[in-house]
């Protein structure tokens, strides 16, 4: 089957200056695709230029198997949903969802249908009659929302629709787009900047900057075998450790030297590392630095550090020491042994461990 | 900061010295006021006087016998040069003129003003600030070029001819207006509409406009103010019968022989400003609000 949506190797430009650079992306009827990377990286652009509200300066863009690189936002069977939420100010909840129906010249008998349908969905009967200014953050994100499940459109966009709420209402908004998601078996693509936004909500991301992909992969992809250390570092919290590390071949696999403040270094064999430079970056997660004891397997290795920080967060605490002149933050237990000023026995768990070179940040296993 | 202060030093003085300080401050706006408003109390009464009594009495007495002579006069029989009519065809004549000019020229700011902030294009900044540049040509440099285009389009001497030169020089303004109204409003909402399906003169219709109450009003009193007001254009471009209530109060009061009638002069000039008054008491409170209105929140 065709993809739902294809961008093959987009350029935009505005004068001189490059915006987004050679972008292609693809996703299957059904994908949640997530286009996260920091402020100013092109993500918006790139949605913008799939709904067609952005010339594009090179490339094409299919969408349901037709080339809609020329036609206009509202030809190409698509809706939107916007940070703002951009209701109509002057219309009522009703006549915002209908607008759309209306200017296509749907029958009244139908708008009211789907008006209904979607109200009962979204849960927002009582609000019909009322305008925009009336609701609150949370209600008028919802009427969005409407607005765009009416169209029963072949492909959403959603451009930050969540960073307006607040914290604890973010979090709902995000189950039940995740909710709708589900229940609609529709394809979704979606802007953030908010890296658990991504994981969470994707089937497939992709992480940019510069106007430039760094990765495109499943979740799971993106967090366990980050492409380069922009992506490890982005993708996250608290951020993947990148310690400064030597190598040198061992009997089997390589031995990894890694530089201890006031101490011998510490040392880490894997056993599956094969042909890696001299000075590498070893990319460990928080949750794969553990007290020792807690984890087992071949590729579990003991250490000792000196706890620099101990920061309790409920459910686990996150211990911060210095490794090859970095900080590394392990996430231990709550009930953690782990004080500041002391020297704690670590586990490094090197099942996931992700190698980049240290100057162009490229991932190496 | 100076909140601050100020109340601080309020706090210091005596209860007298505050109670003082207020009533002077008092005094002060009532006798500014009473200087504003003794012309229209000397207007009023003077034209509500006979002849006579206006010869006799003092300036600013009240009249002794009210009479509304002088009105009726100045509506429909005092005599501008050959005419004797009043001013009732010349207020017909100015009310024809500003109504359209004032619609027309509202509905092409609002037009421009939505394309120069909501449709941005090449050139849009150096178009504005054209357009603003015409503001603030002096009208007597364009008399000359204006009325030669008149004749070209063969409408000098006429009321679309009036109407014609109201709109060209109302354009500047109204589209400053609308324009600065319109660029707070963020381009999302163009961007919903357009995935909506909704065109440019749909989008405007359906979306701008209706938000636009508080700028349209600005707009209607600023223009209708302006061309009822307007005295040179109307002297320059019009003929005997085009001429707008302005022009017709000036041949009122400078071509009378003999007696100066004072009272109906009086009658004359209040008639004439009664319109623009009228529109701003009764949307005068949306002026305010129109000004200081900035985004529309939603």
């Amino acid at each position: 089957m065709a993809p739902i949506l294809d961008v093959q190797g987009l350029f935009k430009n505005y004068g001189t200056t490059e915006i987004l650079k050679d972008i292609n992306v693809s996703i299957d009827k059904g994908d949640f695709l997530v286009l996260v990377g920091p402020s100013g990286c092109g993500k918006s652009t790139l949605l913008n230029c799939i709904a067609g509200l952005e010339p594009i300066s090179g490339g094409a863009i299919r969408i349901g198997d037709q080339d809609m690189t020329h036609v206009s936002p509202k030809d190409r069977n698509i809706a939107m949903v916007f940070q703002s939420y951009a209701l109509y100010p002057t219309m009522t909840v009703a006549k915002n969802i209908t607008f759309g129906m209306q200017v296509r010249g749907v029958d009244k008998a139908t708008q009211a249908t789907k008006l209904a349908e979607v109200a009962k969905q979204l849960q927002i009967e009582a609000l019909l009659q009322r305008r925009p200014g009336q609701l609150s953050g949370g209600q008028r994100q919802r009427v969005a929302m409407g607005r765009a499940l009416v169209r029963d459109p072949q492909l959403f966009l959603f451009d930050e629709p969540l960073s307006n709420l607040d914290a604890k209402l973010r979090v709902e908004m995000r189950t039940e787009i995740k909710r709708l998601h589900q229940d609609l078996g529709a394809s979704m693509v979606y802007v953030t900047h908010d890296q658990i936004e991504a994981m969470t909500l994707a089937t497939k991301i992709v992480v940019m900057k510069g106007g430039v992909i760094q990765q495109v992969g499943t979740p799971a992809e993106i967090y366990n075998r980050p492409a380069n250390t922009f992506v490890a570092d982005f993708m996250g919290s608290p951020a993947m450790n990148l310690i400064p590390a030597r190598t040198s071949a061992a009997a089997t696999g390589a031995r990894i030297e890694i530089a201890r403040a006031g101490a011998t270094p510490l040392i880490l064999h894997d056993p599956r590392a094969t042909g890696l430079p001299a000075d590498i970056l070893l990319g460990l997660r928080p949750e794969d630095i553990t007290e020792d004891g807690t984890r087992q397997g071949d590729l579990v290795q003991p250490g000792e550090c000196l706890v620099d920080v101990v920061e309790p967060a409920g459910a686990d605490t996150y211990v911060v020491s210095q490794l090859g002149g970095r900080r590394v933050t392990a996430r231990l237990g709550a009930d953690t042994r782990a004080r500041p000023g002391k020297p704690l026995a670590f586990s490094f768990d090197l099942t996931k461990v992700s190698y980049f070179a240290p100057q162009t940040g490229e991932r190496l296993n | 900061m100076t909140d601050i202060s100020a109340r601080t030093r309020a706090n210091q003085q005596s209860p007298t010295a505050r109670i003082a300080l207020r009533w002077g401050l008092y005094a002060i706006l009532f006798i500014f006021a009473l200087y504003y408003l003794m012309p229209l109390f000397v207007m009023l009464t003077t034209s509500l006087k006979s002849l006579e009594e206006i010869r006799t009495g003092s300036l600013v007495a009240l009249p002794r016998s009210v009479t509304f002579e002088a009105w009726a006069t100045a509506w429909s029989g005092a005599c501008t040069g050959i005419k004797c009519e009043g001013l009732q065809p010349y207020f017909w004549n100015s009310v024809l003129l500003a109504v359209p000019a004032v619609l027309i020229s509202t509905l092409i700011g609002a037009m421009n003003g939505y394309v120069i902030a909501q449709w941005r294009f090449k050139g849009a900044n150096l178009i504005f600030s054209l357009m603003l540049f015409g503001c603030f040509i002096p009208f007597q440099v364009v008399l000359l070029p204006m009325a030669r285009t008149l004749g070209f389009l063969n409408i000098a001497g006429t009321i679309p001819g009036l109407i014609f030169v109201h709109v060209i020089y109302g354009i500047g303004f109204t589209t400053l207006f609308f324009r600065n109204y319109y660029v707070t409003i963020p381009s999302d909402l163009v961007k919903a509409a357009k995935i909506d399906g909704a065109g440019f003169f749909r989008i405007f219709w359906s979306i701008f406009l209706p938000l636009s109450l508080p700028i349209v009003v600005v707009t209607v009193i600023w223009q209708f103010t302006q061309i009822w007001n307007d005295f040179l254009f109307g002297v320059s471009f019009s003929q005997a019968g085009t001429q707008p209530i302005t022009v017709a109060l000036n041949n009122i009061v400078n071509s009378t022989t003999g007696v100066k009638e004072y009272n109906v002069d009086m009658a004359a000039a209040i008639i004439a400003a009664l319109p623009t008054l009228f529109v701003y008491v009764v949307a005068g409170k949306y002026f305010i609000r129109g000004l200081t209105a900035g985004s529309v929140k939603g």
